[in-house]
């Protein structure tokens, strides 16, 4: 049995007697599509924090690819392969679309001490990041300046420069918060293609797409992981039925 | 092909424009008699050259740094050091400026960027407090009084520097040269991580990027550059004071960037353009000129945010009817 | 030697208590209102020109000094009112731009006022006296009220920000600067509570120790940029932390320009080491702060920057 590509165990975060994460503990196989749900203010966020290097934990380790990378930054993490996505956009509001992208190529494709040649006369970080846009559905787009695009398409630049980190694990934030809904659809058929290529951790709100995708499950209640499973297995638990009591719409996705 | 240039052209047409100006200012001023306007261009010219090197970490790196000024004092004090040492070459004193303002810059900026915000603005701030008071208490170069320079630099053994219009046309082809060498610099891989480190510092380290390395060295970078403006100063003087690297100056800097508009290139070296010509303006007119600038600077930061590029945009905005 | 060293120690605390007084105020403008302000050293050389003229008119350095008071805190208040206030949403670089330009209005405005040649200010008649230190070494009693005063007024400020409300929303607004907008209308004229104290202390300041330094228009300049080391060595936003850091960095900076060449005379040559010892004190308190901030870059007393 080979080992998970992301293990995480007792992970602690607190603030003052806010206990935001408690005793976390997950296993992610290399290849799956594991979702997170949970209701509001579950410390879902907080904890895709925590495995992105953005926030350290108190206690627990994170474990990617057999090596314990709980004390690294988040740039080492994702020079490693573990990108993440963000919910609230931190696009670069002034770059292109093709420049938000080509910079993440560049990241990750020779020195970027590099002070003379023009980095945008270099083919090869275009070429590279136009297949990405293209992937996102993006394409006909680059031009634009990031902070001038629709909500959506901030939704599928965000998701094409994680996909340029070329990630093996990708921390996918709520990636369809506010898309529309062709933008969505586009967005989940990638998620799709994806699997085969990445392993992904998925935390989103639309059930729907949760159900459709994911392997496995997890959900968090007030920082604690209540159920994890199958689809199947985690719609069928009381504990979380009793969780989303009271939020309609959430247990009509269950329903 | 979409790429930052389309968008910065107008601009590098102005900066042609600025430079075309400049070159026939000498030719002029002689004409009209007034061959002062040649010594007060060539100072406009050596702030320029300072408030690009600031632009640089200020307007692309997101770097308020309140201590700018003493890398022009490293740059004075170089020429000062080495002269009397007997090494009057430009190009050699200004090696040795750009080395020592480095050094300086390496160790006090590693220190700085370990902070963000205020702290960053103090801490820049303290630290060339700290190379003013060293100057001022170093007796050997006369200290709070300064020094008097024996004569101007050569270049390559010739005394180019000697006449007024020579001093102007090398501090001309300098500031050209710096203005060049920052513009394909901000074009470059470096200057994209730079620039966008200063967009969102947490979306460069999503996607690999550690943005200490890169604003330590545009922090360097920017040092190296001011010092040859510093280099220049103590030229066109002919005289070295701990006065160049006070906080005032810095200060003066800063002020050149916001008015001129920051992270532009262009705006920085109009911003300093205009200052200095305000400056000597308004002296030539009242001994307490600094009343009448003080309130120019406090009246642009309460309506004018981002000086004369956002008041130019703004006037723009309003004739393209928008 | 060691009566030399005591009447420096209390010299250097002198210092640090006047640097506390501008310090405190200045502190919390960072530290709550994430405001950069160049121009609170020139509201400290107002407090030594409003003494130095009030001594001038009426001759009482109690009733000048109770002038003052009123004097400084409604510069502050005028100036909170016409400037920062429009200036707190604003970039650093604005706030910059605006402060540094008061600092060329007011200084400029005091030349005119007053010329540029230092003015003194006579000690009054009952603290004009020393007392015995140790040995032969007396101790002027004008410098031990300085001190006497600075400590009920750090006493004042604890008592203000440890028990009373407005202590309480200082406290949470140093500690997380959006809880305070949390709390709604009581911003504005907090705000504004602080911009004011804090003139009022910084012009406190510039008016006691008029007697002991002269009044003249650099004053301002050379008092700012310690209070920074101190409030970056205190942590922004830290009353207690400012107190702390004001008396280390006095301390150093008056026991380093005394015993620094004497120490390095044990190392050097007396002549190289009188010239380094007087190069290098003056330095000392930013290689103090630059070794503060390599440790603890939010400063001793300050909350932890985010990365």
């Amino acid at each position: 049995m080979s080992q998970p590509l992301l293990r995480v165990e007792g992970l602690s975060k607190a603030y003052g007697a806010l206990k935001v994460t408690q005793n976390v503990s997950l296993d992610v196989d290399e290849g799956q599509l594991h979702a997170i749900i949970g209701p509001n203010g579950a410390g879902k966020t907080t904890l895709i924090a925590q495995l992105s290097g953005q926030l350290r934990p108190d206690s627990g380790t994170v474990v990617y690819a057999g090596e314990d990378v709980t004390r690294l930054d988040m740039a080492s993490r994702v020079q490693k392969g573990l990108a993440r996505s963000f919910q609230i956009t931190t696009l670069l509001a002034g770059f292109t679309a093709l420049e938000n992208v080509a910079l993440a190529v560049q990241a990750r494709a020779g020195s970027s001490f590099r002070f003379f040649r023009p980095a945008a006369t270099e083919q090869a970080l275009n070429d590279e990041a136009m297949q990405y846009l293209a992937d996102v559905g993006l394409a006909g787009r680059e031009g634009r300046v990031a902070g001038s695009l629709s909500h959506g398409e901030k939704r599928q630049l965000e998701m094409a420069v994680a996909l340029a980190t070329q990630p093996r694990l990708l921390l996918l934030d709520e990636p369809l918060a506010g898309t529309g809904h062709e933008e969505a659809a586009q967005l989940i058929a990638l998620f799709d293609t994806l699997k085969s290529r990445v392993t992904m951790v998925l935390i989103e709100h639309d059930m729907n797409a949760v159900f459709a995708l994911a392997d496995r499950v997890s959900v968090l209640v007030y920082g604690q992981i209540v159920a994890s499973g199958t689809p199947a297995e985690v719609r069928a638990d009381a504990k979380v039925r009793a969780a989303y009591l009271g939020e309609e719409e959430v247990s009509d996705a269950l329903g | 092909m979409s790429d930052l240039r389309p968008r910065l052209a107008p601009r590098l047409k102005l900066a042609l424009v600025i430079f075309a100006l400049l070159a026939v200012v000498p030719p002029i001023a002689q004409a009209i008699g007034e061959p002062f306007l040649i010594v007060v261009a060539t100072r406009m010219m050596v702030f320029a050259i300072a408030a690009l090197s600031l632009d640089l970490i200020l307007g692309y790196g997101a770097m308020v740094s309140f201590g700018h000024a003493a890398y022009l004092g490293f740059g004075a004090y170089a020429v000062a050091i080495l002269s009397r040492a007997g090494i009057n070459d430009l190009l050699l004193q200004i090696l040795a400026a750009m080395a020592a303002a480095a050094l300086f810059a390496v160790v006090t900026g590693a220190i700085s960027l370990r902070t963000r915000g205020v702290y960053f603005i103090m801490i820049t701030l303290a630290f060339g407090q700290m190379a003013f008071f060293f100057f001022v208490s170093f007796s050997a170069l006369g200290g709070d009084d300064g020094v008097a320079l024996r004569a101007r630099s050569t270049v390559l053994g010739i005394p180019l520097l000697q006449t007024t219009q020579g001093l102007f046309y090398v501090t001309l082809a300098l500031l050209v040269a710096v203005f060049a060498g920052l513009y394909r610099l901000t074009l470059s891989r470096f200057g994209r991580v730079l620039t966008g480190t200063r967009e969102s510092a947490l979306r460069m380290q999503a996607i690999g990027f550690r943005p200490f390395p890169y604003q330590l060295t545009a922090y360097v970078i920017a040092a190296c550059l001011c010092a040859i403006a510093g280099v220049m100063l103590a030229n066109q003087a002919v005289y070295v004071s701990p006065a160049y690297m006070s906080w005032h100056r810095s200060g003066e800097m800063i002020v050149m960037l916001v008015l001129g508009g920051i992270g532009s290139l262009t705006g920085a070296m109009a911003g300093a353009l205009i200052t200095v010509g305000l400056e000597e303006g308004l002296a030539r007119w009242s001994e307490h000129w600094r009343l009448g600038f003080g309130l120019i600077l406090v009246l642009v930061a309460l309506f004018s945010p981002g000086g004369l590029t956002g008041l130019l945009r703004r006037l723009n905005l309003i004739r393209g009817g928008k | 030697m060691f009566n030399l060293f005591l009447l420096q120690l209390l010299n250097g605390a002198q210092f640090g208590i006047l640097l506390f007084l501008v310090a405190a105020g200045l502190t919390l403008v960072f530290g709550i209102m994430d405001f950069i302000n160049i121009a609170h050293g020139v509201l400290y050389m107002v407090g030594g020109y409003v003494m130095a003229m009030m001594m001038g008119t009426t001759g009482n350095f109690w009733l000048s000094l109770a002038l003052v008071l009123p004097v400084t805190l409604a510069v502050g208040l005028v100036l909170e009112l016409l400037v920062f206030r429009r200036l707190y949403d604003r970039s650093h670089l604005d706030q910059v731009l605006a402060t540094f330009g008061l600092v060329l209005v007011l200084s400029e405005l005091v030349k005119i006022f007053w010329g540029s040649a230092p003015l003194s200010v006579a000690m009054p008649e009952m603290l004009s006296g020393s007392v015995p230190l140790a040995g032969p070494m007396r101790y002027p009693v004008y410098r031990i009220a300085v001190i006497g005063v600075g400590l009920s007024v750090a006493i004042g400020l604890w008592f203000v920000i440890a028990r009373t409300r407005v202590g309480m929303l200082l406290r949470a607004g140093a500690a997380n600067r959006s809880m305070v907008s949390a709390l709604g209308t009581d911003i504005n004229r907090l705000f504004m509570l602080v911009f004011a104290a804090g003139a009022m202390l910084a012009g406190f300041a510039g008016a006691i120790v008029s007697p002991i330094l002269s009044v003249d228009p650099g004053m301002g300049d050379s008092i700012l940029i310690l209070t920074f080391v101190v409030i970056v060595i205190g942590g922004v936003g830290s009353v207690k932390g400012a107190f702390y850091a004001a008396l280390l960095v006095g301390i150093v900076d008056t026991l380093g320009r005394m015993f620094g060449p004497i120490l390095l005379r044990l190392v050097m040559e007396p002549a190289a080491a009188a010239q380094a010892g007087r190069t290098i004190a003056p330095m000392l308190v930013y290689i103090l702060m630059a070794a503060v901030l390599f440790w603890r870059p939010a400063g001793l007393f300050g909350r932890k920057v985010s990365q």
